[in-house]
């Protein structure tokens, strides 16, 4: 039988990786629509234009699913998680307040004027709207992981009242894991929707259509995804890096080790056996490569999972993997980047490395969700890391409450994804409008 | 007047400007199925909200962040005992918003009528269920001294409970009705208007039982009588709603709407100036209600949040206001034409 707790963590977990399907292609999108677009104010060119339109759709769809999706999970920590929301919300309540008054009302605002003002407005003015609304899109990404930040790493604050006060403002908005957090979701966003922009222009000029337009949108998301994927993998090793100092549990979770050693090897195959407190396959090392890797310095210490109370201890193998899988996948797409950007002048020739791409548009979905399976699960037992646990932030609420709004989610989530899904396809297999003469 | 004192405030015209904004989009959701005979007039009806809903919702995010932020304790308990309707509210929020977006983007009559449905449902669950969540908040919830809900969503189908739910109800309806007859022309136009006279005397009745009501369920006139200038409040209030329909006689509809949403400010700050220093009642003993000034913040992002609020309050309804003349034509059957996207 399933407790609150647990149908309360299933309920969050599954709203908030829901949400995150939708809102990293937004992100994306909402930058390379607007380059779109500038470039149409300023040259005219009618092709520009049509890629607005054409990529403005399918960014339309995933944006109002990211809203609304984004609605729940801000009243989520109020019915299920309130014990937290008493807690901690004199920090964290203010930077989503903060959010929803400087950006969300921005690009909300702005997202409707898009939509609807192509009549009312200059070209101009027209593509300056949707840099408002990246800008501000942004800016909520900066607000919200900012307080994801603050559950991973609490800074600025006093315990008061019996609750966590606000002590250092400037603290808590430049907490230095926040800034790691902001940059490695934000490329992770850009890297996703270069991919879906690539896989879906690929998916057209394997069928030879509308040539021109896929080739300029293809090598557009090429630019722009090589210097992601590349910044992506540099950037993520000192989000990984910093966790030695800042959260060390997680760290020995997402490589499984297990005892505190200096000059630490890093071995390439490992299979994780928590049970026993330790690996049952380590073959392969590299010696001191995980000191080096957590601290820049080969001989450094690093602690080990037995160093940690048993109970204070994260699920190893789900972080172990995610982390592992997600960190493979970076590799990978900066490997597909530099293959494409040296076939840059004959796409069309290659249709081989077209299909790769169709083919792999799915996996920086995967590899985000991995992400933060690293982010969330890797900090468990914790909410807040060091400072309450998760099992005492939950709603004193019944079971059918919790169970019948878990069924409540899969439903409309599973009806939303399906008609979601089914306007995308039908979308991007229609192909962008033809030529208005 | 100390921090807590200005931020319940503002608390409660946060709550007022959503019930202003969205409640014109929530009425004519609701709306939609009787009033749109053909899908042309849905469509209307749909591009009348089109390009404001989302912007109006924000204020209900707004609503609840400001909430989370300077009364912690408020949104924990208000939340996790009002969490059915909470969630079904949110579930309905959801169909809403998708189906403005989804809605024309396929010619086919199952689909479209699939996503009329959810856009009515949508419109309509929110405006009752926020009015049965508010009329409770007035006359008190049974929470203990942890601030547990000790009641079921059944605690809440109480009579005054249902009354708040039809008066919001109405309200949205004439409210949106108004501004339906204000953005359009013709057979909808005259239809809207004929709706908004009808229901306005509804909306009175409901107005007057809610008042007289409130005597006997709630302990709001406590501080009415306490502070007899309070009822300067009540009394904006019933002027701005006859002004409603005398504005509507005379055919200035904007004048009407604008009476309609001071109506609605009125009418939250009479529930609002008679609940303080309470914000959330207990019906189980005085001595568990949730105050100001056992839910607020620290002292130190109570004044953080007002630096911030007076920053930013100004520059959003400027470019809210901005939007809203830049869509202050009537939508008319030709606006339909062009892709929106």
């Amino acid at each position: 039988m399933m407790d609150v707790l647990m149908l309360s963590r299933l309920q969050f977990a599954a709203a908030a990786f829901y949400h995150f399907l939708f809102v990293p292609l937004t992100l994306g999108l909402s930058v390379m629509v607007a380059l779109m677009e500038t470039k149409y104010a300023r040259t005219g060119d009618e092709t520009y234009l049509r890629m607005t339109r054409f990529w403005g759709k399918v960014f339309l769809i995933n944006f109002v699913m990211g809203i609304v999706t984004g609605i729940t999970l801000e009243f989520q920590f109020g019915t299920n998680w309130s014990r937290y929301s008493e807690f901690m919300g004199d920090i964290f309540g203010s930077l989503l307040a903060i959010e929803a008054l400087g950006f969300f009302f921005l690009e909300s605002t702005m997202i409707g004027v898009w939509i609807f003002g192509w009549k009312k407005l200059s070209r101009k003015a027209h593509a300056f709207v949707m840099w408002l609304v990246a800008f501000a899109s942004t800016g909520s990404a900066v607000w919200i992981l900012t307080a994801n930040s603050w559950m991973q790493h609490p800074v600025g604050y006093v315990i008061r009242n019996n609750r966590a006060e606000l002590a250092d403002f400037f603290a808590v908005a430049s907490n230095p894991y926040a800034i790691l957090m902001f940059f490695h979701v934000i490329a992770a966003a850009y890297l996703l929707s270069s991919f879906f922009v690539m896989g879906v222009s690929a998916y057209h000029l394997l069928r030879k259509k509308n040539l021109e337009f896929f080739t300029r949108s293809f090598r557009m998301a090429l630019t722009f995804g090589l210097v992601v994927s590349v910044f992506l993998v540099i950037e993520g090793h000192y989000h990984a890096a910093d966790l030695a100092h800042t959260q060390p549990a997680k760290l020995a979770a997402m490589e499984s080790h297990w005892k505190t050693e200096s000059n630490a090897p890093m071995y390439m195959l490992v299979w994780p056996d928590a049970d026993n407190e330790g690996n049952s396959v380590e073959a392969l090392p590299i010696p001191g490569f995980l000191s080096w890797m957590a601290f820049h310095d080969s001989k450094a210490e690093v602690k080990g999972l037995m160093d940690f109370p048993r109970d204070e201890r994260p699920p190893v193998a789900p972080t172990f993997f995610s982390f592992k899988i997600m960190a493979f996948l970076g590799f990978y797409f900066v490997l597909l980047m530099v293959v494409g950007w040296l076939k840059r002048n004959r796409l069309t020739e290659s249709p081989g490395y077209l299909k790769l791409m169709l083919y792999s548009m799915f996996l920086p979905y995967v590899a985000i969700e991995l992400g933060w399976m690293v982010a969330e699960i890797g900090r468990q037992p914790w909410l807040v890391y060091g400072l309450m646990k998760t099992s005492d932030a939950v709603s004193h609420i019944s079971v059918s409450q919790a169970a019948g709004t878990l069924i409540g989610f899969i439903v409309i989530y599973s009806l939303l994804a399906c008609a979601a899904g089914y306007l995308l396809v039908r979308f991007i297999k229609a192909g962008p409008q033809p030529k208005t003469a | 007047m100390d921090l807590p004192t200005i931020w319940f405030l503002l608390w409660g015209l946060l709550w007022a400007v959503y019930f202003v904004t969205d409640g014109f989009d929530l009425g004519i959701g609701t709306l939609l199925p009787f009033m749109g005979k053909s899908d042309t007039e849905r469509r209307i009806m749909y591009d009348v909200m089109g390009p404001l809903w989302d912007g109006n919702e924000v204020w209900l995010i707004t609503a609840g962040g400001v909430t989370f932020a300077a009364f912690p304790k408020t949104y924990a308990v208000m939340f996790s005992s009002l969490y059915t309707p909470l969630m079904l509210l949110l579930f309905a929020l959801i169909l809403r918003g998708v189906s403005f977006e989804f809605r024309s983007k396929v010619e086919n009559p199952t689909w479209r009528k699939m996503w009329d449905g959810f856009a009515f449902l949508g419109s309509l669950v929110p405006a009752l269920l926020l009015g049965v969540a508010f009329a409770n908040i007035f006359k008190g919830i049974a929470i203990d001294g942890m601030g547990i809900y000790q009641g079921t969503l059944f605690t809440l189908l109480n009579p005054y409970g249902l009354l708040g739910g039809v008066f919001f109800l109405t309200f949205f309806l004439v409210h949106g009705s108004i501004w339906l007859a204000v953005k359009t022309e013709g057979d909808l136009h005259d239809r809207a208007l004929k709706t908004a006279h009808g229901l306005w005397w509804v909306l009175l009745g409901a107005a007057v039982a809610l008042i007289l009501a409130g005597a006997f369920a709630t302990r709001l006139y406590d501080n009415y009588l306490a502070h007899p200038a309070l009822f300067l409040v009540l009394a904006f209030t019933v002027v701005c709603l006859l002004g409603v329909k005398f504005y509507l006689a005379k055919g200035r509809l904007w004048k009407a709407w604008f009476s309609s949403a001071l109506t609605i400010v009125g009418a939250t700050f009479y529930g609002i100036v008679g609940l303080y220093p309470n914000m959330l009642p207990s019906s189980i003993d005085p001595a568990y209600n949730v105050t100001v000034y056992n839910a607020a913040s620290s002292p130190k992002t109570l004044t953080i949040m007002f630096v911030l609020a007076v920053i930013f309050t100004p520059v959003v309804l400027l470019y809210q206001f901005w939007a809203y003349r830049l869509f202050k034509a009537k939508v008319t059957e030709e606006d339909l034409t062009y892709d929106e996207a």
